[in-house]
């Protein structure tokens, strides 16, 4: 009998916890089952919860009728293009930071927190008028360039977190083998703060693939990502639900695995190390 | 290498940052000041000079303000609200053994990760749609009218768009924290005869209490800056129904072309987030020397 309770609560936890989290997941879920579906099956009343004849069709019809690829191309290159920039300029700010501080450290780190805080509408202004009159409206340097500047506030403090936690003792010992300071960085602290570094890159490739205010005000037609694309599904014409999930299931599945996968270190990257 | 020559390589490593930082926030943000102070409407560039307050006073005396700014604080409370609570109460439930508590925990944050754009599409048509939707259908099989949601409750259903969105976010720090509790404590308070609310009120909240400060804080910091939710389902209408400060600003300047209003409603956006924003920094600022 007494081994026996915890059993019992052990099931009544599972099934409480899968029914909040299916009931949470339902949206995403829906999402996708309905990607599959005919047009009509997809707004059915009473709602048609399986595809009766799983299709490909609206995958393919989506890339027809709009250059789907493209646009997920563009989402590939702005969210590789500005971590990846992002990291080579990231890294040696928090090297400098981490290893090299000066009386002014603690100011830099707080000054590049508050840039984060700042609203992004107080900046639209003059960003549109600059963009507008450099050409760099519509254009994929342009967005990448603005989503950069965005997250490298987030990268740098991410990396300037990782990095504290390697003894400083390391460097100093290779520096006193004669390390220069740009041996001592790519063959001692990246790969020693490998999961840091990889982390801080995931996060910023979901941050940017998601990004949705500069992209929907900033890009229209040609270097629009995926998040501004679908926005372009608010204003339908007939019927488009099954065609609006398969744009959709696209969209997030790519995302929502790298998620996953980085899920611990993204409470810490999202809160500046507040939470570990 | 020499201290000297050290010190000079590290302040050379950080200069891309702050420079990147000034030219893409600072510079902005200086000129958004500067333009708030300017007659300028990019409909009218014969109107032009020094327009002193004015451009505050069109912005603060505009109706549509008012109401943006109440949008606003109704969108962040009753997000905050809604994730804290369902946040703790779901941070508390995946603490518990359950089978296949790894997997349920993944099906929990995924909507986190759903572009805004997306989630926000998905809610108003395949979910909220007052004839074919999800909520439609369960509202007709317990025998109610179906709502119409987006158009009777604009705000309401923006709330809880975007408290889907965020909920996984609190839910992953509150359970982290709670991962930290000290078992030990936890089973000593039992034995000495403490209920399960006990430990809860004595033990458990005051524990989470700096998780909280941090959700409430990166969350508001977020929430009042939503757009994308806003400019796929409502376009904040119905007339200024569901219209957020951020929104505002963007129909003043890309839609109106009132670039001076614009500005002056955007320093006032700012000044607001900053309010946050101190209490934020001081907190992240007090990790700094641990």
């Amino acid at each position: 009998m007494r081994s026996l309770r915890p059993t019992l609560f052990k099931a009544a936890m599972t099934f409480l916890g899968w029914a909040v989290a299916l009931l949470l997941f339902f949206p995403i879920l829906w999402t996708v089952l309905t990607s599959f579906k005919s047009e009509v099956e997809a707004i059915a009343f009473p709602p048609a919860f399986w595809p009766s004849g799983w299709t490909l069709e609206n995958y393919f019809e989506v890339q027809e009728r709009s250059e789907y690829f493209g646009h997920f191309l563009n989402s590939v290159a702005l969210s590789l293009g500005s971590t990846v920039i992002g990291m080579l300029i990231a890294i040696p700010a928090a090297w400098s930071m981490a290893f090299q501080p000066a009386a002014s450290t603690r100011h830099v780190l707080m000054w590049m927190l508050s840039t984060k805080m700042m609203p992004a509408v107080g900046a639209l202004v003059p960003v549109f008028l600059i963009f507008k009159s450099a050409g760099l409206l519509d254009t994929l340097p342009g967005i990448t360039l603005i989503v950069l500047v965005g997250n490298l506030p987030i990268m740098v403090w991410m990396l300037y977190t990782y990095f504290k936690e390697i003894p400083a003792d390391i460097l100093e010992a290779c520096r006193m083998d004669g390390a220069t300071v740009w041996k001592e960085l790519v063959h001692v602290l990246l790969p020693m703060s490998l999961p840091g570094v990889a982390s801080t890159m995931l996060l910023n490739i979901i941050l940017a693939w998601n990004e949705a205010f500069w992209t929907l005000s900033l890009t229209a037609v040609k270097a629009a990502p995926l998040s501004a694309f679908i926005a372009s599904y608010s204003s339908p014409q007939g019927l488009f639900w099954a065609k609006l999930s398969a744009a959709s299931t696209l969209a997030i599945v790519p995302i929502l695995i790298i998620g996953w996968i980085s899920q611990k270190q993204l409470v810490r990257g999202l809160t500046f190390g507040a939470v570990k | 290498m020499s201290g000297y020559r050290m010190k000079r390589a590290a302040r050379l490593a950080l200069a891309p940052s702050v420079a990147l930082l000034i030219v893409g926030m600072i510079v902005p943000l200086a000129t958004t000041l500067w333009l708030s102070f300017r007659y300028y409407n990019l409909m009218n560039p014969a109107l032009g000079g020094f327009a002193g307050l004015s451009n505050y006073e069109f912005f603060l005396t505009d109706p549509a303000f008012a109401q943006a700014i109440v949008n606003t604080i109704l969108l962040v409370g009753g997000v905050l609200a809604i994730t804290v609570a369902g946040g703790i109460l779901l941070g508390l439930l995946f603490d518990q053994p359950m089978w296949g508590r790894g997997m349920a925990r993944l099906l929990v944050i995924a909507p986190f990760f759903v572009m805004p754009t997306v989630s926000a599409l998905v809610w108003k048509n395949m979910l909220m749609h007052p004839g074919y939707g999800i909520f439609a259908w369960v509202a007709m099989k317990l025998g109610l009218s179906p709502v119409e949601w987006l158009s009777n409750h604009p705000l309401l259903s923006i709330i809880l768009i975007v408290a889907w969105q965020w909920l996984p976010f609190a839910t992953l720090i509150f359970l982290t924290a709670l991962q930290s509790l000290d078992h030990e404590q936890q089973e000593a308070a039992r034995m000495d005869g403490a209920g399960p609310l006990d430990r809860l009120v004595y033990i458990i909240l005051p524990h989470l209490g700096r998780a909280i400060t941090v959700v409430i804080l990166m969350e508001t910091i977020f929430i009042l800056a939503i757009f994308a939710e806003i400019f796929v389902t409502t376009s904040g209408g119905p007339g200024y129904a569901s219209t957020n400060l951020p929104y505002l600003i963007y129909v003043q300047a890309l839609m109106q072309f009132d670039v001076g209003a614009a500005s002056a409603g955007a320093i006032i956006a700012v000044v607001l987030a900053n309010i946050v924003a101190i209490f934020a920094i001081r907190l992240a600022g007090r990790n700094l020397t641990a």
